[in-house]
C-alpha cells in the first residue's frame, strides 16, 4: 500500500474537493425552495446547452463504461468496439423522438418516461409496468458504478468495504441535500479531468510503447494465438450482426432509461436539445480512445489482479495508469474515474426515486400528495437506493450486478413501444401494449437464460449473443438477445391492439394534444397532470 | 388522431426534408462490410478502428445540419 501513497493522496483530495462541490451546488442558481421534484429532481428545469452537456455525457458515460468497455476490447477484441458504433448511432436515432417528449414533458409537467405513458395512454397499470421496468433495470446500473471504484481502489492497494461505503455515504449525503444540481455541477469537474487523463494517455502511452502500428500488432498477435472463436481484432462471419444489433439495440435503448430521461427533461428548450444531440459525439470520440486502451494494455503486457482465485478483468486499465504514468497523473486518473462513478450513480437513484415517487406512490399510495411532500419522498427512496446498491456489490458477488445490467439493457428495450413509438402515435390500444411488453420480457428472459458462457463459468446469463443455431437454424451466427425480444413485442403489441379494437375494448384518454408534442420554453405550461383523475 | 381546437399557433411540425439527413449516420455505421478490413491502415490504425472513429464526424455533421436547417426554417414547418 505504501508505494502507492501519492496516487491515494491526489485521489483523496479531489475525491473530497468534489464531495464539498456537491453540497454546495444546493445554493448554485438558487431557487426560492428545493420542495418540488421540478427543483430537485430536475434542476428547475432550466440548464442550458454546456450544463446539459456536462450533464448528459457525465450520466451517459459512466465510470463502469470507462473501466468495462476497454477490459471488454483487451478480452474478445473487436467485438467489444461495438460502444462505438451505438454512441454514434444513438444521437441521430433520437433527436426527433428527445425534443417531442421534452415538448410534452414540459407542457404537463412530466418528471418520469412513466408520467407520458400514464397521460398518452390513460393506463395506471400500463404506466406502472413501465416504472417497474425502470427501476429494475436502472438499480443494478447504480451498484455497477461501485464497481469502477472498486476496481480503482483494488489497483491502490486499498482493501476492505469501508472505504467504498464511506465514498457511497458521502454521495448519498449531497444528493439528498442538492438534488440534481450536485451531478450537474460535479460532471464540470469529472469531465475535464478525465478528457485531461485521456488525452494524455493516447499520445504517451502509444509513444511508450513504440506507436499505435506496435499496439495493434500486440493485439493481433494475442487474438491469433487465441483459441476463442468469438475473439479477434477484426470482426468473423459470426459476431457481425450480433456487433450490428448489440449497437443499435443498446442506442435504443439508451434514452429509455428513466436516468437519460432526466437529463434530458432538465434541459431549458428544445434547442438545447437539439444542440447537445450534435455536441454529445464528442464523447463517442473519447469512448472510442479510451476503449483502445485495452489494446494497450495488451501491448504493455498487463496482468488482471486476480484475487482468490477470480481473475477481475476490470482492474486492466488502472493498472495500464499504473504502469505507464507517474504516480501523481496515475492518482489523476484513479479520481477521474472515482468521480466519474458518482456523478451518474447520482443521476440514476434521483431517477429511480423519482419513478417511485411519481408512479408508485402518488399514484397508488398517497393520490393528494402535495410537491413538497412529493419531493421528501424522493429525497427519502434517494437514499435506500444507494443503500440497497451498497449491499448488492458488498453481500453478493459483483458478478451477479454485471448480469443484472445485461438483463437491465434487454427489458428497458421492451418500453419502446410504449414510450418511443407512443411520442409518435396513438396506434397502439393499452391492452395490446400491455401483452407485448410481457411477451418481450419473458422471450428477452428465455433467452438469455440459454446463452451459455465458459468463460466466466455460466451455464445461464453468460451474455447478451443469443446464437440462432438454439431456434434450429444450422447456422453460427449470433445476434443481441434484446433486439429479437422487441421483435416479439411489437408482434404481441400489434396483434393485441387489433384484437382489443375488434372486441371494443375501452381505449383510454388521451391527456396530450397534437400541439403538446412541438411546445417550446415560454409557452404556457398546462400544469401537472392529474394522476389521480381520469381512468 | 383527432386534432382539437388549439390556442396556439397552427401548424408547429417538427417536419422537414432535412431530417432524413439523419438516416445517413444511423444506417452506415452499421454496415460492417464497410470498415472489418485491416487495409488501409492510418497512422498504424486497421481501417476497422480509424473509419468507425471517423463516423463521428458524419454523425455530428448530420445532426448539425438538421439543427440548423430545421431553427433556420422557423416554427413554421419546411
Amino acid at each position: 500500500m505504501s508505494e502507492h501513497i501519492v496516487e491515494i493522496a491526489v485521489f483523496t483530495v479531489l475525491f473530497a474537493a468534489v464531495s464539498g462541490m456537491g453540497f454546495v451546488a444546493a445554493r448554485w442558481r438558487r431557487p426560492d425552495d428545493l420542495a418540488s421534484l421540478h427543483e430537485w429532481g430536475l434542476g428547475g428545469r432550466k440548464f442550458g446547452s454546456w450544463v446539459t452537456w456536462f450533464l448528459v455525457g457525465g450520466d451517459l458515460y459512466t465510470a463502469y463504461t470507462f473501466v468495462a468497455v476497454p477490459a471488454l476490447l483487451f478480452g474478445a477484441g473487436a467485438t467489444g468496439f461495438f460502444a462505438l458504433p451505438y454512441t454514434i448511432v444513438v444521437y441521430p436515432l433520437v433527436f426527433l423522438v428527445l425534443i417531442r417528449l421534452w415538448s410534452v414533458a414540459h407542457t404537463h409537467g412530466m418528471v418520469t418516461p412513466a408520467d407520458f405513458v400514464r397521460a398518452r395512454f390513460g393506463s395506471p397499470t400500463l404506466a406502472l409496468l413501465i416504472a417497474i421496468t425502470g427501476l429494475a433495470a436502472t438499480m443494478p446500473y447504480i451498484a455497477l458504478q461501485l464497481v469502477g471504484i472498486e476496481a480503482v481502489l483494488k489497483t491502490m492497494g486499498v482493501t476492505g468495504d469501508l472505504p467504498l461505503i464511506i465514498a457511497f455515504a458521502i454521495l448519498a449525503a449531497y444528493t439528498y441535500q442538492s438534488g440534481l444540481r450536485a451531478p450537474a455541477l460535479i460532471a464540470f469537474v469529472k469531465d475535464s479531468l478525465i478528457y485531461i487523463v485521456i488525452i494524455i494517455a493516447i499520445v504517451y502511452i502509444p509513444a511508450r510503447l513504440g506507436g499505435w502500428g506496435t499496439v495493434f500488432d500486440a493485439a493481433r498477435a494475442k487474438f491469433e494465438a487465441s483459441p476463442a472463436p468469438g475473439d479477434g481484432w477484426l470482426l468473423n462471419s459470426g459476431n457481425q450482426l450480433q456487433y450490428v444489433t448489440l449497437a443499435l439495440g443498446s442506442a435504443m435503448a439508451l434514452f429509455l432509461y428513466p436516468h437519460s430521461v432526466t437529463g434530458v427533461l432538465a434541459a431549458r428548450s428544445r434547442g438545447v436539445v437539439k444542440r447537445n444531440m450534435a455536441a454529445l459525439p464528442a464523447y463517442s470520440l473519447l469512448l472510442g480512445l479510451i476503449a483502445l486502451l485495452g489494446y494497450m494494455a495488451i501491448a504493455a503486457g498487463i496482468k488482471p489482479i486476480t484475487t482468490d482465485g477470480k481473475t477481475d478483468v476490470n482492474t486492466v486499465v488502472p493498472l495500464l495508469f499504473d504502469t505507464m504514468f507517474p504516480d501523481w497523473l496515475a492518482g489523476v486518473a484513479y479520481a477521474a474515474i472515482g468521480i466519474g462513478a458518482l456523478v451518474p450513480a447520482a443521476i440514476m437513484s434521483i431517477a429511480a426515486a423519482n419513478l417511485f415517487t411519481r408512479n408508485i406512490y402518488k399514484e397508488y399510495i398517497r393520490p393528494g400528495a402535495s410537491d413538497a411532500q412529493e419531493a421528501a419522498v424522493s429525497k427519502v427512496t434517494s437514499l435506500v437506493v444507494k443503500v440497497g446498491a451498497v449491499a448488492v456489490i458488498l453481500l453478493i458477488d459483483p458478478q451477479f450486478s454485471i448480469d443484472l445490467q445485461l438483463i437491465g439493457g434487454v427489458i428497458i428495450l421492451q418500453t419502446l413501444p410504449a414510450v418511443a413509438l407512443g411520442l409518435f402515435t396513438r396506434w397502439f390500444h393499452r391492452a395490446g401494449l400491455i401483452a407485448g411488453w410481457a411477451a418481450g420480457m419473458t422471450a428477452g428472459m428465455v433467452m438469455l437464460y440459454n446463452i451459455a458462457n465458459p468463460a466466466i463459468k455460466h451455464e445461464h446469463f453468460g451474455g447478451s449473443a443469443f446464437p440462432l443455431a438454439k431456434l434450429g437454424l444450422d447456422t453460427k451466427v449470433t445476434v443481441y438477445a434484446g433486439f429479437l425480444a422487441l421483435a416479439v413485442n411489437l408482434a404481441v403489441a400489434a396483434a393485441g391492439t387489433l384484437i382489443a379494437r375488434a372486441a371494443k375494448a375501452a381505449e383510454g384518454v388521451d391527456a396530450t394534444r397534437r400541439d403538446d408534442y412541438f411546445a417550446d420554453e415560454g409557452d404556457p405550461r398546462v400544469h401537472d397532470i392529474e394522476l389521480s383523475g381520469s381512468h | 388522431m383527432t386534432t382539437p381546437p388549439s390556442d396556439q399557433r397552427p401548424g408547429r411540425s417538427d417536419r422537414s426534408r432535412w431530417n432524413w439527413l439523419l438516416l445517413l449516420p444511423v444506417v452506415i455505421p452499421l454496415i460492417p462490410a464497410l470498415y472489418n478490413h485491416e487495409n488501409p491502415r492510418l497512422l498504424g490504425f486497421p481501417l476497422f478502428y480509424w473509419l468507425q472513429l471517423a463516423f463521428i464526424v458524419l454523425g455530428v455533421g448530420c445532426t448539425a445540419i438538421v439543427y440548423r436547417m430545421g431553427s433556420r426554417g422557423g416554427r413554421d414547418g419546411r
